[in-house]
């Protein structure tokens, strides 16, 4: 919930009111806008990982566990990031 | 000179599309622009009786993409202001009687010598959406300060910059400032912090839009009324000009704070 100005969080705090029911509302707005404006579900963002694994390792050796694949956030367009370490290439003769 | 068309959307029904297409078509009109209004709601019509204008119809938006009549037949002229025109929905028909890219010929066509063109949009996400942004150069949101309309508001937000329409600008309907200042009731800042677009006006709460509905006479029509003076504001600045906002709404001070905890508000 946004901070108050002091006098007035003071005084609801000291007289144990609920905060006003607009604030109310744009706490479970605010809350429900993080879920409508996303996409892609975790599940599937997991999925799309794997995939990309299994695609990438066919042609290089990857480090599986720190590979990360995130959506940027924010208004306009949304992209996706994959982050896809490459293990360093053993040694050749 | 070809028109600017605009598209009035809201995603969630009832929150004052059709009052607001009437209203800013009347005041645009008032501006001395030529103005067309069109009925995108197609099946449930009402763009007409809001304006007064149902016993004129004699073709609709559906009888002109089929051909059985040419444009300037259906159009209905409003003679209460110079310059403004409806192009009614076809109400015995449904969405999938016009396809979009019917809709941008057509708003190509009513781009000719107008300066105007304002699309009321149907209710929902679906097709009857589609279309009533298919040939729009720019949109408006409207909503009201409640968390149907706003969450439903951001959802039509995503889908416009998804389909590449830009951004659209947002009109706050129905502020009742008392509540507001109450803490009861999301203010226009709140609104606009949530869905960070550009405002583009704010229409308070007022009897005289039900009794202007009941009538079939615009509010911005009949005299000196808070919300028809806010309907000319935002003609206006949708002309350009730079109007300053209708203060209506502001934040709780901390003597109404300070009033609700004692419990005398």
């Amino acid at each position: 919930m946004p901070e108050k100005g002091w006098p007035v969080g003071f005084l609801d705090r000291l007289f144990k009111r609920e905060p006003p029911s607009k604030e109310i509302a744009k706490e479970r707005l605010q809350l429900v806008l993080v879920h409508d404006r996303q996409p892609l579900s975790p599940k599937l963002l997991q999925t799309i990982k794997d995939d990309i694994i299994v695609v990438i390792s066919k042609h290089v050796d990857i480090d599986r566990e720190n590979t990360k694949i995130k959506l940027t956030r924010g208004r306009g367009r949304q992209k996706l990031i994959a982050d896809i370490p490459i293990r360093s290439p053993r040694r050749r003769r | 000179m070809t028109a600017r068309v605009i598209t009035i959307t809201s995603g969630k029904g009832g929150v004052g599309k059709t009052t607001g297409v009437a209203n800013l078509g009347v005041s645009l009109a008032l501006e001395g622009k030529r103005v067309v209004v069109l009925d995108a709601d197609i099946g449930l019509r009402n763009l007409d009786v809001v304006m007064g204008l149902e016993n004129r119809i004699v073709y609709d938006i559906v009888d002109v993409v089929e051909g059985n009549c040419r444009l300037q037949q259906a159009l209905i002229r409003d003679k209460r202001v110079p310059q403004l025109y409806l192009l009614p929905a076809a109400q015995t028909r449904d969405k999938t009687a016009v396809s979009p890219d019917q809709m941008v010929d057509l708003c190509q066509e009513l781009r000719h010598d107008r300066d105007i063109v304002l699309i009321d949009s149907p209710a929902g996400i679906e097709q009857g959406f589609r279309n009533a942004i298919a040939g729009a150069d720019e949109t408006v949101i409207i909503t009201t300060p409640d968390v149907a309309a706003v969450r439903d508001a951001d959802r039509i937000i995503g889908l416009i910059e998804a389909a590449e329409k830009g951004t659209p600008k947002l009109i706050v309907n129905r502020i009742k400032p008392k509540m507001v200042r109450r803490g009861d009731m999301l203010s226009t800042e709140d609104v606009i912090e949530i869905l960070a677009i550009e405002l583009l006006g704010v229409i308070p709460e007022d009897e005289k839009i039900i009794v202007s509905t009941n009538k079939g006479v615009p509010v911005t029509l009949d005299g000196q009324s808070r919300s028809g003076l806010a309907f000319r504001n935002i003609a206006k600045r949708i002309l350009g000009e730079d109007v300053p906002f209708m203060i209506i709404d502001q934040e709780p001070s901390l003597l109404d704070r300070a009033m609700r905890l004692v419990g005398r508000r």
